[in-house]
């Protein structure tokens, strides 16, 4: 069994707005071992990036509200006094955003960044750390890094920043990588790319990547096992091969339904999940994707809704409808047909 | 590198020219009538004005007009002798207008240069303190007292300056310069009511530009990057979020500076009685004597275009995605 | 990674369609979010309160003088004496005179009448100033001649700097480039001594070309100057923020669907700068009121015995020894009507964007 970096159990998060309470997370909970990627899969506003960010407590704020326990090593994070929270971020969790372009300082040279990451954690001098800049971006793929390093951001390309911005995620070996949507903002060749690089830097520095995306082409290739969150909770859990061959919650289907295949017939048309997803102020009664389910019943409504609900491979799902009535409704949803009532 | 001097350096040039035709209409063509018949005086024979018209030129077409005017400017400031009509002269007192901004200079400089400093340094103070406790009781009272600093008439600021601090109580001396050369505490001494004055208008501004865009750039990505590598708040604060809010505030100073410098401190001087270069244009308004104001405004816009093109060079060793490569 | 369903693409485009959708969860009008939140700060409706009082004040100074202080602003009263608390008191007193009974000319400081609130039943209630003139009844009309100024500017130079630069920012090329260097060339000035150079050339004979017509001592010239000289601090910006709203793709859609170029910059560009124009007119009100008061202190702007606020506080400063409240009075008139516009002008900016980046350069 491999070394368990993180465990997170029942984490909310809650923002307090003009408007009212946001529920951004609300009870959530994964485990995490060394080695291993793990897929969040949701739409925006799911919650999935507060739950990264909230990780390295990034979301801290005097309008914000933590429940719950983030255990990192036998330390909760969420507990952790800010000081202590910095020697962790970046250090043993490190975080990489979706938006390259932007997620580097523009006055600043791309080594500069590296090596202030290093520097911050480790008593390094000015040059070893620049030496080490330049082999992490060697090992990121840039190539010809002993000039690169003196470059500006904007003087380089959207994939290479992304790989720079991996690299000074690595700089200090972290135990976590949190990659938010890392692939979003780039071509689709690039993706590709930057998703082995991610894969293959796991391998070689043996440590645990959580992948967030909002797309399900993308935890695909690289994850072991993926939540799909909804509505600032976890509505589906299981191995890539359950989710993706028996997923059990509609809201799955629908993110399957919605990406073309080649391997099934051609659809009548592409699915796509009707409505928007529901206000974090004024959550819907029961199953939040209720109002969005084409297969909601009376049980939908009641509360408390289905904690999830766990079978023996370690699929948990969230969906009052039996297994076999699910078996029976999901490839017609999936592969776009009418509605059907259950 | 070299290329964009030049090009920004010809570019200063036509600036330059366009503001002195600029100045040229608004002084020749604007006030209309016959300058001749003002300047003759109260009841004048016909040859008199006839006489003053050829001297100084006003008969002749537009563009000649213009390239006098320049010329007369620019023998004011060389040695050498030059005749009575030679000189852009005051039409009241006679007096060299350069020669008589140049006597200004050094009282100008010295109220600027210190107020240009105080400005500066307060602003970012404000800027930053204000920035850091956004939304708090100390960010809200930063705020008020510096829309207060801005809402003020800088003239009558130094009016009520003086009157409590130099006249019901001595603090200060009652307004006047003192050259540094000639006695270096009294010029301070002298200067210190002035520099304030003149500064508290820029504090507030600074302050609240400086504010805002600190709170824009604690907003960007980089800065959420710098968090998530475990940086300690002062150093995120100081290297990513100051370093890349003060870039805007170079343009600023820049041209604020230079607009002071180039005697848009004329309030101020006026009050104080500092007699540097705004003080001169001020004198010269009640009588609308328009040559000395002529002089100080093309004097004042040298500074500007100066001043910018300084500011560009600035901006673009500050910003390295403007940088000329 | 020897799972087999990597056959899938990475297509989302439903997923990024229900992205956008979140966007009109709240499907409310950007104004009425905006009024909403200028409802709830306090300050900035105190200020905005302020100020229209201070106008409707300023606007009822004939009815303040002819009923209430009954006199006009530049009616002198020097010999005049006045019932203050049932006792007659001399408007102008002491100062030098002939002594009879010794026979000496005493050389003396004229003592002025201070304010006397109410205690003179609506007379001299802000005192007198050195002709013997009501303070009070000069500072309404003072603040009328002050506040024309500043808001009249204020409306031609935002009218002017938006026309230009939707002109600019919407045609690009040369005629973009004429403007900008028009902008450019008022910008390589500084402001005050610009305008103070053309009021004083404008005092002169007043202006008399392009069949307009205006007198010197108008109050024109100081509006027209002002607003003149300000244009390119309300139309660099909108040019600015026109050019990428250009690039926008609802604006290349309503011309592909083969609206003039009037049309769009009525009715889809300037929709969208209303808000960053309505924040820099509340703002410039306020600079012009200063600009105003600089000018006429210098005697570039309105012109004596016209009052103005700026022309005020420089008349009084010469009695600031001995009626300091000549020159403080106008001041903190300035003073009120100034902050009251900028604390509302902040209020608004945060109201209509909360991240707005709207402000006026110097």
């Amino acid at each position: 069994m491999a070394e368990r970096l993180l465990e997170v159990k029942g984490l909310k998060v809650r923002f307090a707005t003009e408007d009212g309470t946001v529920h951004a997370v609300d009870g959530v909970d994964f485990e995490l071992d060394r080695g291993k990627v793990l897929g969040i899969v949701g739409e925006s506003g799911s919650g999935k990036s507060v739950t990264a960010m909230t990780l390295l407590g990034l979301t801290r704020d005097k309008n914000t509200r933590f429940e719950g326990e983030v255990d990192y090593k036998g330390q909760n994070l969420l507990d952790l006094p800010e000081s202590q929270l910095r020697d962790v971020r970046g250090n043993q969790i490190a975080m990489i955003f979706q938006d390259p372009m932007t997620s580097m300082n523009p006055v600043y040279t791309v080594g500069d960044q590296i090596v202030e990451a290093i520097t911050t954690h480790e008593p390094t001098g000015k040059k070893e750390a620049k030496r080490r800049a330049i082999e992490l971006l060697r090992q990121v793929g840039i190539p010809n890094p002993q000039s690169r390093v003196d470059d500006y951001p904007h003087q380089f390309s959207g994939g290479m920043r992304q790989r720079a911005m991996i690299a000074m995620a690595l700089s200090c070996n972290p135990d976590i990588l949190i990659a938010d949507e890392p692939t979003t903002a780039l071509d689709v060749t690039i993706q590709a790319q930057i998703l082995e690089l991610l894969d293959r830097l796991r391998a070689d520095f043996d440590s645990a990547v959580i992948l967030i995306t909002h797309d399900l082409g993308v935890v695909a290739e690289v994850a072991d096992e993926i939540l799909v969150m909804y509505a600032g909770r976890i509505v589906e859990r299981g191995s890539k091969r359950n989710v993706f061959y028996d997923p059990q919650h509609p809201y799955t289907w629908g993110l399957l339904g919605s990406i073309p295949r080649l391997d099934r017939p051609k659809p009548k048309k592409l699915h796509s999940i009707e409505g928007t997803p529901p206000s974090l102020i004024n959550l819907p009664q029961g199953c939040k994707f209720r109002p969005r389910c084409p297969h909601a019943f009376e049980k939908c409504f009641e509360e408390p809704e289905l904690k999830n609900r766990v079978d023996d491979k370690g699929h948990l799902d969230r969906c009052w409808l039996t297994v076999d009535e699910k078996r029976g409704l999901r490839d017609s949803t999936i592969a776009g047909e009418e509605r059907v009532v259950a | 590198m070299l290329a964009f001097v030049i090009r920004r350096l010809i570019g200063m040039v036509a600036v330059l020219f366009a503001v002195s035709l600029l100045v040229f209409i608004v002084f020749i063509l604007i006030p209309g009538g016959d300058p001749a018949e003002r300047m003759a005086g109260k009841n004048p024979t016909p040859e008199n004005i006839q006489n003053i018209r050829a001297k100084w030129g006003f008969d002749k077409p537009f563009y000649v007009q213009y390239v006098r005017m320049m010329e007369k400017a620019g023998n004011g400031l060389l040695p050498g002798k030059h005749s009575e009509y030679d000189i852009l002269r005051s039409f009241d007192t006679r007096q060299n207008v350069a020669a008589e901004i140049k006597k200004g200079i050094p009282a100008t400089f010295s109220l600027c240069i210190g107020a240009g400093i105080i400005w500066l340094v307060f602003g970012i103070l404000v800027g930053v303190i204000s920035a850091v406790k956004a939304g708090r009781w100390s960010d809200r009272a930063i705020t008020v007292l510096a829309l207060i600093g801005i809402s003020m008439p800088v003239f009558w600021l130094g009016i009520v300056l003086r009157y409590f601090f130099a006249e019901t109580r001595t603090w200060f001396p009652d307004g006047g310069y003192v050259p540094l050369t000639q006695d270096p505490a009294q010029w301070l001494y002298h200067l210190i009511l002035p520099w304030f004055c003149l500064a508290v208008l820029f504090i507030g501004f600074y302050g609240r530009v400086l504010r805002s865009n600190m709170l824009d750039t604690m907003n960007e990505d980089y800065v959420r990057t710098a968090r998530a590598k475990g940086i300690p708040p002062g150093r995120v604060l100081g290297r990513h979020v100051l370093r890349n809010s003060l870039i805007p505030i170079v343009s600023l100073f820049g041209l604020d500076f230079a607009a002071v410098l180039g005697g848009g401190a004329i309030l101020t001087e006026t009050v104080f009685d500092l007699k540097g270069v705004g003080w001169y244009a001020a004198q010269s308004v009640g009588g609308l004597d328009l040559p000395p104001i002529m002089g100080v405004t093309l004097y004042g816009a040298f500074f500007i275009v100066v001043f910018s093109a300084f500011v560009d060079f600035a901006y673009a060793y500050l910003d390295p995605r403007i940088r000329p490569t | 990674m020897a799972e087999p369903a990597t056959d899938l693409t990475l297509d989302s485009a439903s997923l990024l369609a229900a992205e956008e959708h979140e966007v009109s969860i709240v499907g409310r009008s950007p104004w009425y979010l905006a009024w909403r939140r200028l409802r709830r700060n306090w300050v900035a409706l105190v200020s905005l309160v302020v100020f229209l009082l201070i106008c409707v004040a300023c606007a009822l100074a004939p009815v303040y003088a002819r009923h209430l202080a009954h006199t006009g602003p530049n009616t002198v009263h020097a010999g005049d004496t006045v019932i203050v608390s049932g006792k007659p008191k001399e408007v102008i007193g002491g100062g030098s005179h002939y002594d009879a009974k010794t026979n000496k000319f005493i050389v003396a400081a004229p003592t002025y009448l201070g304010p006397t609130w109410w205690h003179a039943h609506g007379r001299f209630v802000l005192g007198t100033d050195n002709l013997g003139r009501d303070v009070a009844v000069r500072l309404l009309y003072g603040g009328r001649n002050s506040l024309k100024v500043g808001i009249g500017s204020a409306l031609i130079c935002a009218l002017v700097a938006v026309l230009l630069a939707l002109i600019a920012g919407y045609n690009g090329g040369w005629v973009d480039w004429v403007i900008s260097r028009f902008f450019d060339l008022i910008w390589a000035f500084p402001v005050f001594l610009l305008a103070i150079a053309l009021s004083t050339a404008l005092a002169i004979n007043g202006f008399h070309h392009f069949g307009i017509s205006i007198e010197p001592g108008s109050l024109w010239i100081p509006t027209l100057v002002i607003s003149y000289v300000l244009i390119p601090y309300i139309g660099r910006p909108l040019r600015g923020q026109i050019l990428s709203l250009r690039e926008k793709e609802f604006i290349e859609a309503a011309i592909g669907q083969g609206a003039g170029p009037l049309r769009v910059m009525f009715s889809d560009v300037l929709p969208n700068i209303a808000s960053t124009v309505l924040v820099f007119f509340t703002l410039i009100i306020a600079t012009n009121i200063l600009t105003e008061a600089g000018l006429s202190f210098l005697g570039a702007g309105v012109r004596p015995p016209d009052p103005s606020w700026g022309n005020m506080i420089a008349s009084g400063q010469d009695q600031i020894q001995t009626a300091p409240w000549l020159a403080l009075i106008p001041g903190i008139a300035i003073v009120l009507t100034v902050l009251s516009l900028n604390l509302f002008g902040d209020g608004l900016r945060d109201a209509l964007d909360p991240r707005a980046k709207v402000r006026i350069e110097r």
